[in-house]
């Protein structure tokens, strides 16, 4: 029952703030409606006790992907009003294309064809029961090798995204350690030999 | 309808689908909304995951949502980085802005 609640009222939540997200006019204000988004469904994947997923959905997405995101709207200098044309125009567009998309999903989900002996709720799982502790020993034993690629994967992105928004300006100065543990005594240093001079 | 089933989540997971289909065509001018968007659409695809997962009683769909999520982030971060370079560039993020393919 409160179960049920609970559902109903993250979920309708979830549908508004994501139309939010594409309807809003400004940029910063579609990112934090996203945030909100990602925490109503997090919500939603905690009462299907998936537990160690909501949290790292709060913490990787809201915690680094959406502050890159905000970060990225604010320092670039964008025109908003250009970037809404010709929204009135494709909007019935958009909403046929949705309606269809919606049509199509909604004609498989809701026929008995997959679903039919999916209809109960399980069992829940006892308190003692680790969600997070459940998926490390799937995740380290049979999934590992898709582990590391994913670790691989990261790393990629790291590189990438490092190499592609890095310039050098042609103004700054900089040290350069390695000219600089490289130099020699005869580099800088000169000894002039001339004799004494008198008074 | 007061018991929750594996269909109340599979619709809701449709509705969001359809939402963030619909944000790829309403705001095709605007690259920012373009990759909110598509961080929607694969919120959508996760909670299908997740929702399986729970009512087949297996862990392979969590584990399946997990690098889902690596790969997003992964995504996001490239994705913004490209923006950044291209708005440096054409100090735009229009997307009619974009169709050189060498400048």
């Amino acid at each position: 029952m409160i179960e049920t609640v609970i559902f109903y009222v993250f979920a309708v939540s979830t549908v508004i703030t994501a139309t939010a997200v594409v309807t809003v006019r400004n940029p910063v204000h579609a990112a934090l409606f996203l945030v909100l988004t990602f925490f109503t469904s997090a919500i939603i994947w905690l009462s299907l006790e998936a537990e160690f997923l909501a949290i790292s959905l709060v913490l990787v997405y809201v915690g680094a992907v959406m502050v890159l995101f905000i970060f990225v709207v604010m320092m670039l200098d964008i025109n908003v009003a250009r970037l809404r044309e010709g929204f009135v125009r494709y909007l019935p567009l958009g909403l046929l294309v949705a309606a269809i998309m919606l049509g199509l999903m909604l004609s498989v989900v809701t026929s008995d064809v997959f679903v039919l002996d999916l209809a109960s709720e399980p069992v829940p799982k006892p308190a003692d029961y680790s969600n997070t502790k459940a998926l490390g020993g799937v995740l380290y034993t049979e999934y590992v090798f898709a582990f590391e690629i994913a670790a691989v994967i990261l790393l990629v992105a790291i590189i990438a995204a490092i190499s592609l928004t890095m310039r050098k300006r042609s103004q700054t100065k900089y040290q350069n350690p390695t000219e600089q543990i490289r130099v020699r005594k005869a580099d800088r240093l000169r000894v002039v030999k001339m004799p004494s001079e008198d008074k | 309808m007061m018991t929750l089933t594996l269909s109340h989540y599979l619709i809701l997971a449709a509705v969001l689908f359809s939402i963030s289909i619909a944000g790829i065509v309403i705001n095709r001018k605007n690259i920012i909304i373009l990759l909110m968007s598509i961080e929607l659409m694969l919120l959508s695809v996760n909670l299908n995951f997740i929702a399986f997962s729970h009512y087949l009683d297996d862990l392979a769909g969590q584990v399946f949502v997990f690098f889902i999520l690596t790969v997003a982030a992964a995504e996001a971060a490239i994705g913004l980085a490209i923006l950044v370079v291209l708005f440096r560039n054409k100090r735009s993020i229009n997307v009619e802005d974009i169709k050189e393919l060498k400048w």
